[in-house]
């Protein structure tokens, strides 16, 4: 039962730090159909602006003004590269959005070095939060799940109340019509861009310091945010969330229980005693398959559902 | 008000627009008659800026050639689009204030003018709007568009598709309109209700000007009819 809960604590919020990037990549593209391949980037970003900023003034200051930066950083992206790219197609800003994420890597090295920089979990939060039949649950990650489903509501909030969040979801279907009304809709493109950039920064730096802040975590990172928003369909929030908790859950549940495959290569008549190539089929188990188990799923659903769960339109 | 001096536009390589002139003046209804295809929907596209015009264009004294579209809305510019353009998971009472350009209220025209001019929009103010009837859809546009404040209207066949008697209430809508000091550009196809409300009418013929003249003088001239107009 503990391992249960905790598995399901941890994939809830593995679910959600995904989400905050889905979110960030889902809204973006369905705005401004690009898909931005740079989307983790920005979270790696956030999680190295995090480091700096809480080596001289501390964690709190740097949750605030990492992902400010991140953002001011993806707006300027937008205004500077894609805007200029957008011209030449879809095509062309997806290979400009690729290219952006190994400059950016590029850079993050130059920097910070190829090995992990030491950016740790808060002092003040370094403790267990609760201890259960011997396991212990630390005090940051609660807090980690208290950010995101905050932030997860707040964004929410200002997509459905605001009047900005209308004109997003105006633009969402007639961005001609929006302009034509007397709003600056190439401006509200900039920031929706800094904006997704900016929820991506969030995860970084909360997210930073649990995963470990090196040059790869964008790379591991990033082709699970983009299974998440398939799966949830192009262009949904909500299907982001789901599909981001589910595959955040599923991760954690393979690993934890590790239930052996073998039972289901029997029924296709795999022997246990099977030499060969077969031998390794008999000693599998879920949580060996977990990395594996995402894009399987991407791939299921690409034939099967190609729109994914929520999507109004193929991929 | 509005004066539009050799105005050329293209779609890729065709030509569409070959040297448009034409004035709407300040409380003036001028519309914009011909048939399928001769370009009058481009005009005011190129006029609102959604079509990259060459010539020029110039509203209440100055030059908008060339502004982006969002710009030439806040000069007072307001365009009613033939494809409706309704936010469709918005609903009615958000599409109309997305009509406003900013969240200062000193327009001519309040959310509850359009209440009382189209009472099924206010049946109908927490519906979205993708659920709307053809004939709720158009009205919610031109209320959308109006609540802009704008001083020039450009309204693109809004009578299409409609009931005969939706086609009277938009007419007697554009009246309205013009009654509040409002100068109104209608392109239609149709003569049934340009007729009755135009100051003016301009015929369109492969992308120019063919006829201007008043109301009566069309009605009187019957081989511009028959060749630019009737089908």
């Amino acid at each position: 039962m503990e391992v249960f809960l905790f598995s399901m604590f941890n994939g809830v919020l593995y679910g959600m730090l995904l989400f905050m990037l889905a979110s960030g990549l889902t809204l973006i593209f369905s705005l401004m159909g690009v898909l931005n391949f740079a989307h983790a980037s920005f979270f790696m970003l956030g999680a190295y602006f995090a480091y700096q900023i809480s080596k001289y003034v501390g964690f709190w200051p740097a949750l605030v003004f990492a992902p400010l930066l991140v953002g001011v950083v993806g707006a300027a992206v937008e205004r500077y590269g894609l805007r200029p790219v957008h011209r030449f197609g879809h095509v062309a800003e997806l290979l400009f959005t690729f290219g952006l994420a190994f400059v950016m890597e590029e850079v993050i090295q130059m920097i910070w070095g190829k090995v992990p920089v030491p950016y740790d979990v808060p002092a003040a939060l370094n403790f267990a939060a609760f201890t259960w039949r011997g396991l212990d649950y630390s005090a940051y990650r609660l807090f980690m799940l208290v950010v995101s489903v905050g932030i997860f509501v707040a964004l929410f909030l200002f997509i459905a109340k605001t009047r900005v969040g209308l004109m997003i979801q105006a633009a969402l279907s007639h961005p001609q019509m929006v302009q034509s009304l007397g709003h600056d809709v190439p401006t509200i493109f900039m920031w929706t861009f800094g904006f997704g950039c900016a929820l991506a920064g969030i995860a970084g730096v909360i997210g930073g310091n649990v995963l470990g802040t090196e040059p790869a975590m964008a790379i591991t990172l990033g082709p699970i945010v983009f299974v998440v928003i398939v799966i949830g369909g192009l262009g949904s929030l909500w299907g982001a969330l789901i599909a981001a908790l589910f595959i955040g859950i599923m991760d954690n549940m393979a690993i934890s229980y590790d239930i052996a495959l073998f039972p289901i290569f029997a029924m296709f008549g795999v022997e246990r005693e099977a030499e060969g190539i077969m031998r390794d089929l008999v000693d599998l188990t879920t949580g060996g398959i977990a990395p594996v188990l995402p894009y399987l799923l991407l791939v299921l659903m690409l034939i099967f559902r190609p729109r994914g769960l929520f999507g109004t339109r193929d991929v | 008000m509005l004066e539009v001096r050799d105005l050329h536009a293209y779609y890729g390589k065709s030509h569409i627009l070959q040297g448009v002139d034409l004035d709407v003046k300040p409380g003036e209804i001028v519309s914009l008659l011909g048939r399928n295809g001769v370009g009058r929907s481009t005009t005011i596209k190129a006029i609102m800026g959604e079509v990259e015009p060459q010539g020029s264009i110039r509203f209440k004294d100055q030059e908008i050639a060339g502004m982006k579209s969002h710009a030439i809305a806040r000069l007072g510019l307001g365009y009613v689009p033939e494809n409706r353009d309704i936010f469709p998971t918005l609903t009615v009472r958000q599409n109309l204030l997305l009509g406003q350009k900013g969240t200062r209220n000193a327009a001519r025209w309040s959310m509850e003018d359009m209440f009382k001019l189209f009472p099924n929009l206010r049946e109908r103010a927490d519906t979205p709007g993708g659920v709307l009837s053809g004939g709720e859809q158009q009205m919610l546009t031109m209320c959308r568009t109006l609540m802009g404040d704008p001083d020039l209207v450009m309204v693109d066949e809004p009578t299409e598709g409609l009931a005969p008697q939706l086609v009277e209430k938009v007419a007697e809508l554009l009246n309205e309109i013009a009654g509040r000091g409002l100068s109104i550009l209608l392109v239609e196809q149709k003569l049934t209700i340009a007729l009755k409300i135009s100051a003016r009418v301009y015929v369109m013929g492969h992308g120019e000007i063919v006829f201007e003249g008043t109301p009566d003088d069309l009605k009187n001239n019957e081989s511009v009819r028959q060749e630019w107009l009737e089908v």
